[in-house]
């Protein structure tokens, strides 16, 4: 029986010729990464194993992006025992302020991570890379802190969903609406424990921000992993960005999925995730009168260079609408520099948005951006649960940099084909 | 292995937001995050239980973020047991990792109610409702996790392998 494009990566990595679903297997590990909050956890965890050393010190990832710069002295503790720890164990790669970056944009921007690797990351959204042709996905403290230990990390082999992609998208829908259409359509729950592969001609009209976007949120469909065929795009990204050396894989001809899906980009509109799921999904002209109090455009969905131009390009020359809160946070120092040089910084200064260094912050109700009681915010993050970025009676509407740029305007819940007139 | 307790009993996609909210995650002590959990979803549950009580839901529990805080506040806060029709998957390995029982059982999730005494046999798999004096079958670990829980979690099976 033929393998998934995810299958195969994993046998591979395994050591084995072929395995299958539902087969439990101890995987090699390319990458082990964590990030200020979930690697204050490993820590002690990794110690207990009595492990003097990371197993690779070129292979172990510490990003302290979630508090950073820190929130408070609780915060500034856990990334002060996360730094001792890199220190100690000498890691090559650890990212603090100045040279941090939200980890799923830092990552494949430093060339970290490249095509056919295995990684884990204690930190659910791990499942971005996916976009660049590896398996990779999110598992919590302890798994991070025995794969910095072993090298090693158990795992059970999914099946997968297979989405089919054609058709051209229209100007204004992206990456994020292709994920946000999918989740509507399949649930919250609609790929639990499998992967999401994602193939087809339409493939190609998908930029690499597009896919990392749609990889990155297949965890919010209950996702194992979301992965993409390797194509001319990717290999040029990848050349672009590092120097490891990748492989290529691709699913066998005759492989297995539990259910096959056609997404025809040309019919998608740009969406918006009503609260408090991201399954509650209803196109930009079904969306009505939602009147909001803040917009936040940045995060590991959509903090990328493209997603800033789009913002910019909406908001220049406009004025964001008198209370509404624009906060926008480029997703690394690269990214950021890269808005400065493009003008982007003031176009978003003169439209009344703030531009913040990188951060998480808002996006998981950190710092940065907390709601009120009552408050609604449009936001290009990738979670609506309840109390997510603040209080629990807040609510975030999940859209893309254009939509959230366009609500900023209106002050309300707007598509961006509406401020052409 | 058995446990016996009241139950706490909540819905779909219990989110890892509301077991444990990110304004809490600036501290790692079960200890202390066991003072918060499922705070967001029902502010009394802390109050409410005891030692050794169960936590029931429908499908997805602990879907969302992979902070492990998740199952370590429900674990330090005394819970004996999740039991679900299915639990997200970072949820679900970080779960077995800590040494957390939890069983799916979707008879189970769905037939009982909030307050109802429940025990389980972890040897059997069997779910007793003491309340309505019926049982359901939960299905077992397969042997590769078994071996995990028996070893109290990944941690003391590594030290273990490592030390050899």
């Amino acid at each position: 029986m033929g393998m998934t494009m995810t299958q195969k990566i994993l046998a591979a990595h395994a050591g084995m010729d072929c395995v299958s679903a539902g087969q439990l297997i101890q995987s090699k590990l390319d990458i082990v990464m964590g990030n200020d909050i979930t690697t204050a956890v490993a820590i002690p965890e990794f110690k207990k194993t009595g492990a003097k050393e990371v197993f690779d010190k070129d292979k172990v990832v510490v990003v302290l992006d979630h508090f950073t710069p820190n929130k408070d002295i609780k915060a500034a503790e856990q990334c002060k025992s996360c730094r001792q720890f890199a220190y100690d164990t000498e890691i090559k790669n650890f990212f603090d302020v100045g040279e941090v970056g939200i980890e799923h944009a830092l990552l494949p921007e430093k060339g970290i991570v490249v095509p056919g690797d295995v990684i884990i990351g204690a930190d659910s959204h791990t499942c971005t890379y996916g976009a660049l042709g590896a398996f990779s996905t999110g598992i919590g403290s302890t798994d991070m802190a025995i794969g910095m230990a072993t090298g090693e990390c158990w795992f059970k082999v999914p099946s997968a969903i297979k989405f089919n992609i054609i058709g051209k998208p229209s100007k204004y829908v992206s990456g994020k609406d292709v994920i946000l259409h999918i989740i509507g359509m399949i649930g919250v729950d609609g790929a639990l424990y499998k992967s999401m592969e994602f193939t087809g001609e339409g493939i190609k009209e998908l930029s690499m921000d597009d896919r990392f976007t749609i990889a990155n949120m297949a965890i919010e469909a209950g996702a194992k992993n979301g992965i993409f065929p390797v194509d001319e795009l990717t290999i040029a990204y990848t050349k672009e960005h590092s120097t490891k050396p990748y492989t290529v894989y691709e699913a066998d001809a005759d492989a297995v999925y539990d259910e096959e899906y056609t997404i025809d980009l040309s019919t998608l509109r740009p969406t918006v995730a009503f609260p408090h799921l991201p399954e509650n999904t209803k196109t930009v002209d079904e969306a009505g009168e939602v009147k909001i109090d803040q917009v936040v455009i940045g995060s590991c969905t959509n903090g990328r260079f493209s997603d800033m131009k789009i913002a910019a390009d909406i908001l220049r020359g406009k004025k964001v609408a008198k209370g509404v809160r624009t906060i926008i946070i480029p997703a690394t120092q690269k990214i950021y520099l890269d808005c400065v040089k493009a003008g982007y910084v003031e176009d978003f200064i003169n439209a009344g948005a703030i531009f913040s260094t990188p951060t998480c912050g808002p996006c998981l109700g950190g710092h940065m951006g907390i709601m009120a009681a009552g408050e609604r915010c449009v936001s290009t993050t990738n979670r609506n649960f309840v109390g997510r970025m603040g209080h629990t009676e807040s609510e975030v509407y999940l859209a893309s940099p254009a939509v959230a740029a366009a609500s900023a305007i209106a002050g309300k819940i707007a598509s961006p084909e509406e401020l052409e007139g | 292995m058995e446990a016996k307790g009241k139950v706490f009993k909540y819905g779909d996609n219990v989110d890892t937001d509301v077991i444990i909210p990110a304004r809490y995650l600036n501290v790692s002590s079960g200890e202390e995050l066991a003072k918060y959990c499922m705070i967001d979803i029902d502010p009394d549950f802390v109050n409410n239980m005891n030692k050794g009580d169960i936590i029931v839901a429908t499908k997805n529990f602990g879907c969302g973020s992979s902070r492990e805080h998740a199952p370590l506040a429900i674990k330090c806060a005394g819970v004996s047991c999740v039991i679900a029709s299915t639990f997200a998957r970072i949820f679900y390995r970080n779960a077995i990792n800590i040494g957390m029982p939890i069983l799916e059982c979707e008879e189970a999730a769905n037939d009982i109610e909030n307050g109802n005494e429940v025990s389980i046999n972890f040897d059997t798999g069997v779910i007793t409702n003491i309340t309505k004096n019926k049982t359901y079958q939960a299905q077992a670990f397969p042997e590769f996790i078994k071996k995990i829980m028996e070893a109290d979690g990944l941690v003391q099976q590594t030290k273990k392998r490592l030390s050899n």
